[in-house]
């Protein structure tokens, strides 16, 4: 973690009885960072407006009725924040439960998984049969995206990067109210009706494989998706001259997903449709024996 | 942006009724090549809250929303489809697939459910709408009748249908020593026009306001100790003094009237019967804070409550009493008024914000705080209806006279909500600090003498007491330390022939109904709560562990107050013993 930088306001404050200083504009999350405590998040995404809308970040703050969402709360000072109180870890467990008990999230990244872990959170809680779901077939329209929304946890990131923080489509928004609040398009219209472009962002910030590649898709489908024994190789997308990092994902000498760095100073992990799906070239046997 | 619309085209009545509304807020659509210039994007931006009037004149043209009047909106006011889709979506009466010419709503929560549907069914028939489709209606805030609907219909505004259960009108009365206050101009008068709102002494309080000048009138609204009757009882000179306080150019206030607590209908009786008092009051809000735009948002289920203020807000503009020389005094200040369209979370005040805004619905983290970052981004102060009428007398007769009811520290009067099992439901006035038993009584105590088994204050966001309880002084203070609340005033009788078990079930389908869906606490957690509830009851056995989980979750992690409050009534109702 960086530390606090020069010319800017610092502010200090405690978290867990640890004396922390961020600078001005900094978050709590960004001090329990400072801190060493490792925060559980979901909706939160260094490339995304925070929504705060998963609530599992949450921490007490002294003098504050509610738990505050440390990831979209800026840090103030003289603010007394606590982590491990006996509220935070339910509420946080809570939210765990209530996710695991709706939505699918076996495809969901380790950390999620080692959270649940860690806050005892009961996945089983809720009985069977008597417990509503998001369950639904997965959307399979073209042969780049599939769109699988029984693993959606409503994180909005995808919203975002599709509007404001990305891609400036719009081409997808929360529609419906509730439990059956849902991503999607207009009328719920096919991805290639929409205003969609194609260019995978919201695939690149998905945390829980609700948005895959067909690639992806098809592999974890058939128990073959094998992370540990997939190669990443840099290179630069030889198709413009903006200078766009891709990290090709190669599993069985085969790419299987395209990404961006999240940190990359160009594309903050987002890139078009040329860099993220336009690699087929690649594997076209002609082409290589010239 | 460039907008991608779809090859769905309007058809012309769709096509006129966005024009007509676009027209009449000034100015041409936005033309497409508009976007590309200087200023596209800012005007595509300022327009965005037409969104919500745009959606409901697509609604009333032809009964839902179809693909091609919603791209003909979107198109004009530069709004992405799939972003107006999720907008209209969000609300109960939009309906986003092709729906009846005619569906009516039947209002099926807490307190109509005990008057029983039989009522109802008989006037629908009466007004020729036996065969016409049905759907279930949250809370219609006309508790005090026997049975309620409303009643959508293509190319008309919503239209009520009412239901006297019982033998009389409901009551409107006032049980003061010194006559009716807030209800002054309502109880035996008729003050639907600006004339008789002016006999009745109407705009002397802001007359007063402008010689007392806005600092004045901040100060005697904070020494009168006015706190916010919407159910959060904020102090209100507080929020205006924060909001007088901001420098910047545009401010707002607005009249929180999406009055939609189950069982809370009071801010309706006084929009339909003294409409003339809200925009006078918010008139005065307006020169205290400093803020030229007024705003009410009615909840969409409210139509004589909107068309009467349609009214009043069109007869103080013609007479120079909003406007840009507002008495003649050099005050500009003019009152917007937006209607709602079916979603509870909408009174909720940054979500109010939101929907007038054109987006969804949905809370915003707090803070900040609408004083500073409110409407539009810009400080704000918003108010309940019932909170604002308490300015006119505050400011007319002043603090030592307001202050000659209810306690030091829960001065004034307050309204209250009869219903359920009262003998005379209706809208009663009494001062702060009357017990429960009083109230009670004042409405003739339960039908056919029947024993109070409890009653449920507050409305869903509320708590159930029961005989316990009839000797608390129904203060601000008194409650908070008997652990009870007076939310929105609402004061709902059961008697022991009620299933409460059903009634709490109920309000958790309503929370579970009424959650927008953001944060994953409410959203899930009302989910759970409700078919808790549902299966408890069909198997026997409660899980008072998971219901106390989810009601800690709720309580503290969620993002507003829905969620805060979401398992209070039925906590209340475990507690008491009242679901066995």
């Amino acid at each position: 973690m960086s530390m606090v930088e020069p010319g800017v306001a610092a502010v200090d404050l405690t978290v867990d009885g640890i004396a922390v200083q961020v600078n001005a504009g900094e978050t709590i999350l960004d001090a329990c960072s400072r801190a060493g405590i490792d925060t559980p998040t979901l909706c939160y995404g260094e490339t995304v407006t925070p929504v705060n809308a998963c609530r599992v970040c949450v921490v007490e703050v002294e003098g504050s009725g509610p738990l505050v969402p440390s990831c979209s709360r800026g840090a103030e000072a003289g603010m007394v924040v606590s982590t491990r109180t006996g509220r935070v870890d339910r509420s946080r467990r809570m939210v765990l439960e209530l996710l695991a008990s709706s939505v699918d999230l076996e495809w969901a990244d380790d950390a999620l998984r080692g959270w649940i872990e860690r806050y005892g959170a009961d996945t089983r809680r809720f009985p069977h049969g008597e417990t509503a779901t998001v369950a639904q077939d997965p959307k399979i329209h073209d042969n780049l995206y599939v769109r699988d929304y029984s693993r959606c946890i409503l994180c909005y990131k995808c919203v975002e990067a599709c509007g404001e923080d990305a891609q400036n489509t719009f081409a997808i928004a929360v529609s419906g109210r509730g439990f059956a609040a849902q991503i999607s398009t207009e009328f719920d219209t096919r991805l290639d009706e929409s205003a969609c472009v194609y260019c995978g962002n919201c695939i690149a910030v998905c945390p829980t494989g609700a948005l895959t590649g067909l690639i992806e898709f098809d592999l974890r489908t058939a128990g073959d998706w094998r992370p540990e024994e997939q190669t990443s190789t840099q290179t630069v997308c030889s198709y413009c001259g903006v200078g766009c990092n891709l990290e090709l994902h190669v599993q069985d000498q085969r790419i299987v997903k395209v990404t961006s760095p999240m940190d990359h100073d160009v594309t903050l992990g987002n890139l078009c449709v040329k860099g993220r799906f336009g690699w087929q070239y690649l594997g076209n046997e002609i082409g290589r024996k010239r | 942006m460039d907008l991608k619309i779809g090859p769905d085209e309007a058809t012309d009545a769709e096509r006129q009724a966005v024009d007509d509304l676009i027209g009449a807020h000034g100015g041409a659509t936005i033309a497409n090549g508009e976007r590309l210039v200087l200023g596209g994007v800012r005007r595509a931006a300022e327009r965005r809250h037409l969104l919500l009037p745009g959606l409901h004149a697509l609604q009333r043209s032809r009964g839902f929303i179809s693909a091609g009047g919603l791209n003909h909106l979107c198109e004009s006011l530069g709004v992405p489809p799939a972003d107006a889709y999720g907008v209209a979506s969000f609300y109960d009466l939009f309906s986003v697939e092709e729906a009846p010419d005619t569906v009516v709503r039947v209002c099926d929560d807490i307190a109509c459910r005990i008057n029983g549907h039989d009522a109802i069914e008989a006037a629908l028939g009466d007004a020729g709408l036996a065969d016409t489709s049905r759907l279930d209606s949250p809370c219609l805030g006309l508790c005090d009748f026997g049975g309620a609907a409303v009643v959508q219909r293509v190319g008309t505004d919503l239209r009520g249908v009412r239901v006297v259960a019982g033998p009389a009108e409901p009551v409107i009365e006032s049980h003061l020593p010194s006559g009716p206050r807030l209800l002054r101009r309502i109880v035996g008068s008729d003050v639907a026009s600006l004339d008789a709102y002016l006999d009745a002494g109407g705009y002397r309080a802001l007359r007063s306001a402008v010689e007392l000048g806005a600092d004045a009138v901040i100060d005697a609204v904070s020494a009168a100790g006015l706190r916010g009757r919407g159910g959060a009882a904020f102090p209100t000179g507080v929020k205006w003094r924060a909001v007088a306080d901001q420098t910047g150019p545009t401010k707002h206030v607005i009249a929180n009237a999406d009055e939609s607590e189950p069982g809370t209908f009071k801010d309706r009786v006084l929009m339909e019967n003294d409409p003339f008092a809200l925009v006078e009051a918010l008139t005065v809000a307006g020169l205290a804070t400093g803020s030229t735009n007024g705003w009410i948002y009615v909840r969409g289920e409210y139509p004589v409550a909107v068309d009467r203020l349609r009214a009043a807000i069109a007869e103080a503009r013609a007479a120079d009493l909003l406007g840009t020389d507002v008495l003649g005094a050099g005050i500009v200040f003019d009152i917007d008024l937006r209607v709602g369209a079916g979603a509870y979370i909408c009174g909720e005040e940054t979500a109010l914000f939101n929907s007038i805004e054109g987006f969804r619905g949905e809370p915003r983290q707090k803070p900040p705080f609408p004083t500073t970052h409110g409407l539009f981004g810009q400080p704000t102060a918003i108010n309940n209806v019932e909170t604002l009428v308490n300015v006119l007398d505050i400011v007319t007769d002043g603090v030592e006279v307001y202050r000659e009811l209810g306690t030091a520290d829960s001065p004034g009067t307050r309204l209250f909500c009869l219903s359920g099992a009262v003998a005379r439901p209706g809208l009663y006035e009494h001062p702060m600090g009357v017990t429960l038993r009083q109230v009670l009584g004042a409405a003739g105590g339960l039908v056919d003498r029947r024993e109070m088994r409890a009653t449920l204050l507050g409305g869903a966001a509320g708590v159930f007491v029961d005989a316990t309880s009839l000797d608390v002084p129904l203060t601000f203070e008194d409650t908070r330390a008997a652990g009870i609340t007076l939310g929105s005033g609402v004061v709902m009788a059961f008697d022991e022939t009620h299933d409460l078990r059903d009634t709490a079930a109920r309000i958790a389908e309503f929370f579970r109904h009424e959650s927008c869906g953001q944060c994953v606490p409410c959203r899930v957690g009302t989910q759970r709560q409700h078919e808790l509830l549902a299966h408890t009851f069909g198997s026997g056995s409660f899980d008072a562990e998971l219901f106390d989980d989810l009601a800690a979750v709720m309580k503290d992690a969620s993002i507003c107050g829905l969620g805060h409050t979401a398992a209070s009534a039925i906590g209340s109702a475990v507690r008491l013993g009242l679901l066995t």
